[in-house]
């Protein structure tokens, strides 16, 4: 795209978004304005523009060089009232030369574009404002259920999701995740190659597809804020840039699919667990159990909103895992300590939940409101069941719930242990201080 | 449409101890199939299957040798070529296609132009 001119190609009057229209742009306004259309819109602008292209890669290059051009036409003629709209006029337009220009080049394994999705998507574009545009086609379901497709390995889901839905660079998507620059490109490279060589379809899946189509979308996403929610490594306990992304993409698949109650439900459980966050360490960064946060410092708006949502996921027969989980987590929020948290309703809801998702992950957290529920014995027996499970092997929550149950039983040997076991697994610094801390409190302080 | 190679690994010591019975549903669930393909809006171009591993033959440059090129518990023994709207479809497909002691792999068919 080298060839086409920066100053090009860009929406002139007819778009309804020229000169004019715009805001007078004072020193900084220019840029942050692109900034705020890379964080909302490009998801929009790619999705739209892949439909034109017929391949992500030229899709994501018209997109970038879209972007590119904004700043000089946008300080020229000021930010349009519309700038998704611009955006996407400009980046289709790139699209449509690169595919005059390179006709054969381009022709050989395109994006299969389906006709529209069978699913309606009633909600208008976010940018919504510019009602004499050309209306901006919704295609970024179509683009999320491509990148989240079960053809792809879980690892490049969650890497083109980051790439095209949210428009992260590859260096910052490999940084996210802890692998080198190199690796993280391959593995998009990959997933983009067997998406044309295969003919994975860009379309939203028909109905009967869907409800696992959607689960393993919502998986990609709640995977995104569990990551950010918890580092896996490093010296920060929250990754707030992952956070926020994860909530934008659970805004957007409700915004999108406002009936279907996961979607509900996955939004819930991201907005009542990061009710919490301003809570979750001290100002040193100390890692702040559930116990010993401060509750009037919770988002009370956030988790109205949330406990709102939980309300929707759960009507109707049978509710999904992540409706389930956003109601734990609600009865959570609500609770006025710690202590008053209706446990036996929290431990409940942990069976309805492995009724519908047999997790030994979900059995960990009934052990431990079972613990709560009904004293720390019982906790531990359920725990003592667990640790014959191969797959809890390496769970570093695991032998930390243990060692915190057998600290409460006053066995402090054996928590002692239990916490030695959870420091082997843990690499999050916050976590490993959180640990130390406590090891050192059953141990007693050390004697020189 | 495109094309997609079904292949079907299977464990070759299941077969070989299988009484005729098994033989007879497998030979019914491959004549099902065949009529599931186009029920499904599909279509076989090909279905063969293979003389087992045992009677394979490797060449590497020019060395020949007994056996096939790598030796596992689950062997290609047949494959279909089918043609598919895209892979959502080859995979609707490819999960119809009996493969009792193992699994299908569905490849799509690289076009040279």
């Amino acid at each position: 795209m080298s060839s086409v001119p920066r100053d090009g190609g860009e929406p002139a009057g007819g778009a309804g978004d020229g000169a004019g229209d715009g805001t007078a742009a004072g020193p900084g306004a220019v840029p942050e304005a692109i900034a705020d259309a890379h964080r909302r819109e490009w998801a929009l602008v790619l999705a739209a523009t892949a439909r034109v292209a017929g391949d992500l890669d030229l899709a994501e290059e018209c997109v970038q060089d879209a972007y590119a051009a904004a700043l000089a036409a946008w300080t020229r003629q000021g930010v349009p009232r519309n700038p998704a709209a611009w955006l996407t006029t400009t980046a289709r337009r790139r699209a449509i030369d690169a595919l005059r220009r390179d006709r054969v080049l381009r022709a050989k394994l395109p994006l299969l574009i389906e006709p529209d999705p069978p699913v309606a998507t009633s909600t208008p574009p976010a940018a919504g404002a510019g009602e004499e545009d050309d209306p901006i086609p919704d295609d970024r379901l179509r683009l999320i259920f491509t990148c989240c497709h079960p053809a792809l390995a879980r690892e490049a889901q969650v890497a083109l999701t980051l790439r095209l839905v949210c428009g992260l660079t590859t260096v910052e998507i490999a940084q996210a995740f802890l692998v080198s620059e190199p690796t993280m490109a391959a593995r998009v490279t990959r997933a983009k190659k067997k998406i044309s060589a295969a003919r994975i379809p860009y379309r939203v899946p028909g109905e009967a597809e869907l409800p696992d189509r959607l689960d393993a979308v919502l998986t990609v996403v709640h995977l995104l804020y569990t990551t950010g929610h918890t580092a896996p490594g490093g010296p920060d306990l929250v990754r707030a840039d992952l956070v926020e992304r994860a909530i934008g993409l659970a805004r957007m698949l409700h915004a999108l699919m406002p009936d279907e109650r996961e979607a509900s439900g996955l939004l819930a459980l991201i907005l009542l667990t990061d009710a919490r966050r301003a809570t979750r360490a001290d100002a040193g960064g100390r890692l702040l159990l559930l116990e010993e946060q401060d509750r009037s410092c919770w988002d009370r708006e956030v988790i109205a909103e949330g406990a709102a949502l939980v309300r929707e996921a759960l009507r109707g027969a049978r509710p999904g895992r992540f409706a389930v989980q956003a109601a734990i987590a609600a009865l959570h929020a609500e609770a006025p300590s710690y202590a008053e948290t209706d446990w036996p309703q929290i431990a409940g809801l942990y069976d309805v939940l492995l009724g519908i998702w047999s997790s030994p992950v979900v059995a960990l957290n009934r052990a431990v409101a079972v613990a709560m529920a009904c004293g720390p014995a019982a906790g531990l027996a359920q725990i003592g069941e667990l640790e014959a499970d191969t797959r809890l092997a390496g769970y570093r929550y695991l032998p930390a719930a243990k060692a915190d149950l057998l600290r409460r039983l006053g066995n402090q040997a054996e928590a002692a242990q239990a916490y030695r076991d959870a420091l082997a697994l843990t690499d999050n610094d916050a976590e490993r201080d959180f640990l130390a801390r406590r090891l050192t409190e059953v141990t007693g302080p050390p004697r020189d | 449409m495109a094309e997609y190679l079904i292949l079907i690994a299977e464990d070759e010591n299941a077969y070989a101890a299988a009484t005729p019975d098994v033989y007879q549903q497998v030979m019914e669930a491959h004549m099902r199939f065949a009529e599931q393909v186009p029920e499904k809006g599909g279509k076989i171009v090909e279905g063969r299957a293979l003389q087992p591993t045992s009677t394979a033959t490797t060449i590497r440059g020019d060395v020949v040798t007994d056996g096939p090129f790598v030796e596992t518990k689950e062997a290609i023994g047949g494959y279909y070529l089918i043609e598919a709207r895209d892979l959502d479809h080859a995979l609707e497909i490819g999960k119809l296609c009996p493969a009792r002691f193992g699994c299908v792999e569905v490849r799509p068919i690289r076009v040279f132009n």
